[in-house]
């Protein structure tokens, strides 16, 4: 018995993929993506996303989504967040601790603007934007 | 407001040491003389890994990107890019157009990773389904089920070039047809996911940040060979593979991803996972093969293969988790595509696990051709505080030693066999000036004896006789002699061990033999580690005339072995000194030698 | 069969062989002799060891001329300095973790690893010794385990799983301290072991070998108050030989009576009188249950005392179908000290009774239970193995090949051809139906030579007619072969469907008892079959070759027992059965 015909999983895929692109998640624009792998954890992104959580709520804001994903790749400088919001270009910043996390919403969130020694650029282009 | 324009100041170490800090007030300053101080951001950034081309400067949102920057620049980049919009053409990185990238359009010149095996990793939650179909998840195997025969994948497959990433580097096409054409049933799909090698966690990181992909390569492998079972051996001590890969599962068998009758084609699929134990051994195809039926992890003679006779007996393609990853992709693009990247023979991108002695250490992801010098130097940043690079290792306990000679060397499996390492899984552990080749060797060798299943004399034998040796040596025992009966036990265990553990376990040995003959032999003639690793060869004592007897080293001294008044030369009671090198580090005065 | 010819060549010279064959048997087709250690033709190649290695030209590798098959065109270099040295190196690097004490080693002149050493010429050890102590485990009644000397080949391991499937014994540990012991590291004894000891008779070296009870036969012999009596087992006839030069299956039984005579036996009885009896007890139990209906069928036999620990271990709901009658040595011990004491008026307190047996179970056996000392003595006090004896009757200085033809000693030494073939697998139930047609039938088989149950197949199944019923039976050896006949056994109870044989042999070592656990060593199925010829030649031989026409035993009953199944048989010549638990920790 199948679950999910083809035409139902093409659909399933546009309608993801565009959510994805206009990042219309549930109404809220704005992405905090949290590297969640064990070189991440081992460095603390729990307590990292657990400040974004509460800062977020502190500042009152409900139009920001927290997300987790896999390992980037910069193991070094880990834990590494990804800050995605319309009007900024997507920026990846390293060795976010508790403390920059709070800097971040603060500064980066709320006041637009970057903030000095953690940025970091992408590892490489994404094949799979065509 | 946000900004209109963000100009990006590399402020890794080794950009700041060539006037990024310079390049960064002047960029302040120039902005705020055009008087566009409100619309452009100007920030220091991390390590941009680029170190080699620095200082560089990166201009969002469009991208640009700056090396070789000079101070004085900034007033030109602002003047006409910033104020006209005009790129600095001159400052901007000139890629070279070679045959190693793929179509010029699709990525950026300086980047020199290419990330296929890790495409979705760090950028879609590995625990919701729905975004990896959004980002063409599933894609390919709705190609598999509905467009395409089972010999057309293969072909796929075979102009691909895709070869088995997890060290072997056998034509993976060449293992799926011989599979596909044994006349047995039923037939298994495995992926290998055992991992062992010390410092590589390429699939670790592949299965936490993209399961999906594994399983839908694995549902592809099955339709192509006529598998409708496959089994994932993974090994214990990566709870958080598992768990992302039970939740993965668990998500495709609900949109009936997995299971009977996907997507309607008629064709039944499903994946279980079997943890290992805790067994280096088990790696190696017929041990694993041998652990998932419940048997000791002890290998099996081949032929057969496990091809014609695998899993109980029965046919099976069992691959890495990294040639997995690459299916989707290959069969989505086409195999010419994949070959369009890499080298002649070696086509594709690897993964490495760049560690050590390195700045920006992690996991790169290159098109094979890429020379040692560019991940270790581009990507990676070069060596940390400052030392002098010695040597790379590749190929974990397999593999063998690259000094900066050989820098230059294209990647790939031939070429780095030539060297006298192997591709292996991935690992790629940088050293300096620091680490003691003896000891490298020791080390690897302790891994190999510890894992040995012992089921071959060649491998449980000649490797304890040749850890002891190397124990000699790092101990200032051995003799010339000693050198030769190792060569001797490392040539019978390479041709008469049974599996590839034992086969290649002389490797480390033999390579840093090789390269670094003189620092064997000053350990052996001269009973001295010139690296000063080597615990039984080194001393460390206090040289009066510099010591001013600040006392911290004899505060900090675990085993409190160091005395002296205060602003007096202090000295190390010798005979309880247990060289842990913690005096040589924190004294600031240089007064610490170590010999 | 049509197996399809390929062409090879081996060092340079071309021929033929069947696909399959693997380039260590093809070696041997054209008298190429490649090294080996762990390899058994008993067993499927392990590919351990490493010294088969061959090269193949155009390929950089060396391979295992035991497990690799031949392919065609296929050109194989089996000797070459580089080969030589590599296989050199392996024996080395073997001796290093193995104790330099071969003039007090039992397998001294004879163990498979000596003979690599000296072949290859080794001198010198080039490297330092690494030898892993563990205390050896002698818990049991009839085996030594001896770790250091252990060379991993894994031959016994393979032997206790996949041909005995006893699994007494595995692999633990791993690398350099892998070790072979029961699984849980608990003792011999404590595990299902049941002594059958086809591990010792595989094992290349001296890390498992009998019990030597040689110093307590000595003890008795020299002792005067003691009146020494001993019985040779039928196995042991047709291989003794072997330890002085002969061919497997040389029939010395008469070289052999004279032996223990010349060793000091008062006494030499034949373990094949005790055979003739166990087929009347056993063939009147058969009748008892198939023609009145007495008591469960099929019956099994139960002179293999290996068997019988396998069953009361792993299949001990089927207790009820064993025959209660002792194995032929316990019955021949049992009356040595009643029927034997009386006749020659010595107290049995002194007769010292000595069995030779092919066996190391039989040093279990007597010992298992109270009807063991149903005599009121101990009715054996040693049994030793052929092996064990051998080395005694060297020690003794005696010449055997020279030794004149004796006779044993009326009235345990006399036997018919029926007695005899209990050595061989088959054999016990030929004896029993050659009897048992007369005693249901009262009328002589014209033909005695019930050659269905003969051979070396697993298992073996004849039917025969009697008094106008069709009588089944199974004949098994190899311990590994009876779980599907057992199973069988059962589901048909269960069931209630009809039985698949009314009547089951079973012995523990493939071949019977001529493949004994206590055997000289090197036995292979060519041995084995060699063995078997020999026993066969010792009934065709016999005069009298059914066991009720035995006059001794005729006698037997007349004076002393009365009838089989007799109360005094009872208590002399049978026994019980208890369920035992497989671990006892």
């Amino acid at each position: 018995m199948a679950k999910m015909t083809l035409e139902e999983l093409k659909k399933l895929r546009e309608t993801k993929k565009r959510e994805l692109e206009k990042r219309e998640v549930t109404g809220k624009d704005i992405e905090i993506i949290v590297g969640m792998a064990t070189c991440g954890i081992a460095a603390g992104a729990k307590q990292t996303l657990s400040a974004f959580l509460n800062e977020l709520e502190a500042q009152n804001l409900s139009n920001v989504v927290v997300r987790q994903t896999g390992c980037m790749g910069y193991c070094y400088a880990e834990p590494t967040v990804e800050i995605r919001m319309p009007g900024m270009p997507d920026i990846i910043y390293g060795k976010v601790d508790p403390e920059t996390a709070v800097k971040i919403v603060r500064k980066h969130i709320l006041g637009k603007v970057l903030i000095n020694d953690h940025i970091l650029d992408k590892p490489a282009a994404d094949i799979m934007k065509k | 407001m946000a900004f209109k324009n963000y100009v990006l100041v590399c402020g890794g170490t080794a950009c700041q040491s060539s006037k990024s800090e310079e390049i960064y007030k002047n960029f302040i300053s120039e902005l705020e003389a055009a008087g566009i101080k409100e619309d452009v951001q100007v920030v220091k950034t991390g390590c941009f890994g680029f170190c080699e081309k620095g200082p560089i400067v990166k201009v969002l949102p469009d991208e640009s990107f700056y090396v070789e920057v000079k101070p004085t620049d900034a007033k030109e980049i602002v003047a006409e890019h910033l104020v006209k919009g005009r790129q600095v053409k001159r400052l901007l990185y000139q890629g070279e157009e070679t045959k190693k990238h793929a179509k010029v359009e699709d990525i950026a010149f300086y980047q020199k990773q290419f990330r296929i095996v890790l495409r979705n990793c760090g950028v879609i939650n590995p625990e919701d389904i729905n975004e990896y179909i959004a980002r063409d998840g599933y894609a390919a195997l709705e190609k598999v089920l509905f467009q395409m025969t089972p010999d057309e994948v293969i072909q796929e497959l075979k102009v691909s070039g895709l070869r088995g990433r997890g060290g072997a580097g056998f034509p993976t096409w060449l293992k799926w047809n011989f599979t596909k054409q044994v006349n047995d049933s039923p037939k298994y799909i495995v992926c290998n996911a055992d991992e062992g090698d010390p410092g590589a966690y390429m699939d670790r990181s592949t299965l936490e940040g993209d399961p999906h992909s594994i399983l839908e390569a694995m549902t592809i492998a099955g339709k192509t060979i006529g598998s409708n079972k496959g089994y994932i051996y993974i090994r214990a001590e990566y709870p958080l593979a598992i768990h992302r890969l039970e939740v993965a599962i668990k998500q495709a068998r609900e949109l009936g991803l997995l299971g009977k009758d996907i997507l309607g084609s008629g064709f039944d699929f499903d994946i279980e996972i079997r943890l290992g134990a805790g067994a280096f051994v088990c790696g190696e195809e017929t041990a694993l093969l041998a652990s998932i039926e419940g048997e000791r992890g002890m290998p099996k003679p081949r032929p057969p293969f496990p091809a014609v006779k695998g899993l109980w007996k029965k046919p099976t393609v069992i691959n890495n988790v990294e040639t997995w990853a690459n299916i989707p992709v290959i069969i989505l693009r086409g195999g010419a595509w994949f070959a369009n990247i890499g080298t002649e023979k070696s086509k594709g991108t690897k993964v490495f696990a760049l560690t050590g002695k390195i700045r920006n250490s992690g996991l790169v992801e290159v098109p094979m051709g890429t020379t040692l010098r560019e991940i270790i130097y581009d990507i990676g940043g070069g060596i940390i505080n400052g030392k002098k690079f010695k040597a790379v290792q590749t190929g974990g306990p397999s593999g063998g030693v690259i000094t900066a000679d050989y820098l230059d060397t294209p990647i790939d499996y031939e070429n780095l066999q030539k060297l006298g390492s192997i591709m292996g899984s991935g690992g790629m552990i940088v050293m300096d000036e620091d680490d003691c080749m003896v000891d490298i060797a020791k080390f690897y060798l302790g891994f190999t004896v510890d894992e040995s299943c012992g089921k071959c004399a060649p491998c449980r034998v000649g490797g304890r006789q040749l850890l002891n040796y190397l124990d000699k040596i790092s101990k200032g025992k051995a003799t010339r002699d000693d050198l030769a009966k190792m060569k001797q036990i490392g040539a019978a265990m390479k041709r008469a061990s049974l599996c590839g553990l034992g086969q290649t376990a002389p490797n480390p040995v033999l390579s840093t033999l090789t390269y670094f003959e003189k620092e064997y032999l000053a350990h052996v003639d001269d009973r001295t580690c010139p690296a000063g690793k080597c615990k039984d060869l080194i001393t460390y004592s206090i040289l009066p005339e510099k010591c001013i007897g600040c006392g911290l080293c004899a505060r900090r001294c675990p085993v409190s072995c160091i005395t002296g008044e205060k602003r007096q030369p202090h000295v190390i009671d010798q005979s309880a000194c247990i060289k842990c090198g913690e005096c040589y580090s924190v004294c600031k005065f240089g007064a610490v030698m170590r010999k | 069969m049509n197996a399809k010819t390929i062409n090879i060549k081996v060092n340079g010279m071309p021929f033929f062989v069947h696909e399959g064959t693997t380039v260590l048997e093809a070696a041997k087709l054209v008298n190429v002799k490649i090294p080996t250690l762990c390899y058994h033709p008993d067993l499927p190649a392990w590919a351990a060891c490493g010294i088969c290695v061959v090269k193949v030209e155009g390929s950089p590798k060396m391979f295992r001329a035991c497990s690799t098959p031949v392919e065609d065109g296929m050109s194989i270099i089996t000797h070459d300095p580089e080969i030589v040295e590599v296989r050199r190196t392996v024996i080395e690097l073997i001796l290093s973790t193995h104790p330099n004490d071969c003039l007090q080693c039992l397998r001294n002149q004879n163990c498979e690893l000596q003979r690599l050493a000296a072949e290859f010429g080794i001198r010198e050890m080039p490297f330092e010794y690494n030898i892993n102590r563990i205390p050896v485990d002698d818990s049991t009644t009839s085996l030594v385990l001896n770790p250091e000397k252990c060379v991993k080949c894994g031959r016994c391991v393979k032997v206790c799983q996949e041909m005995q499937n006893v699994w007494a014994i595995e692999f633990l540990g791993r690398g350099e301290s892998t070790r072979i012991a029961p699984a849980g590291d608990v003792l011999l004894a404590e595990s299902p072991c049941i002594k059958c000891g086809q591990c010792s008779a595989h094992c290349p070296v001296g890390a498992i070998y009998e019990k030597d009870e040689t110093q307590k036969v000595w003890k008795a012999l020299q002792d005067p108050t003691k009146h020494c009596v001993v019985q040779i087992a039928p196995a042991v006839r047709v291989a003794l030989g072997e330890a002085f030069g002969l061919e497997p299956g040389t029939l010395v039984t008469n070289k052999a009576y004279a032996a223990l005579r010349r060793l000091g036996f008062k006494g030499i009885f034949d373990t094949n009188f005790g055979a003739d009896l166990t087929i009347m007890e056993e063939g009147s139990e058969f009748v008892e249950r198939f023609v009145h209906g007495k008591g469960e069928l099929p019956l099994i036999t139960s002179c293999c005392p290996a068997w019988v620990d396998y069953l009361e271990k792993y299949y001990h709901d089927l207790i009820p179908l064993f025959s209660t009658a002792k194995s032929p040595q316990a019955m021949v011990g049992a009356l040595s000290k009643t029927y034997y004491a009386d006749k020659s008026g010595i107290d049995c307190k002194n007769i010292f009774m000595v069995s030779i047996m092919p066996c190391t179970a039989k040093k279990y056996e007597i010992v298992r239970s109270e009807s063991m000392y149903s005599s009121g003595c101990q009715d054996i006090d040693v049994s030793i193995t052929t092996r064990e004896l051998s080395r005694m009757i060297k020690s003794a200085g005696i010449d055997f090949l020279s030794l004149p033809d004796e006779d044993a000693d009326a009235p345990l030494g006399i036997y018919t051809g029926a007695g005899t073939i209990f050595g061989a697998t088959g054999g016990v139930m030929e004896a029993a139906l050659r009897t048992a047609y007369f005693l249901v039938t009262g009328q002589e088989l014209k033909n005695v030579d019930l050659t269905d149950v003969r051979g070396i197949e697993g298992i073996k199944e004849a039917r025969i007619r009697m008094a106008g019923k069709e009588v089944r039976v199974a004949v098994a050896h190899q311990m590994g072969n009876i779980e599907k006949v057992l199973d069988l056994v059962r589901e048909a109870k269960a069931k209630g469907k009809e039985l698949p044989w009314h009547f089951i042999e079973v012995m523990a070592c493939r071949g019977g008892c001529i493949g004994g656990g206590g055997q000289p060593y090197g036995a292979t199925d060519e041995i084995r079959k060699k063995r078997l010829a020999g026993i066969y030649k010792d009934d065709t031989l016999s005069k009298i070759r059914c066991s009720h026409q035995n006059p001794a035993i005729k006698q037997l009953y007349a004076e002393f027992l009365g009838k089989p199944l007799s109360h005094k048989s009872h208590e002399l010549l049978h026994t019980k059965y208890t369920p035992r638990p497989l671990y006892t920790r």
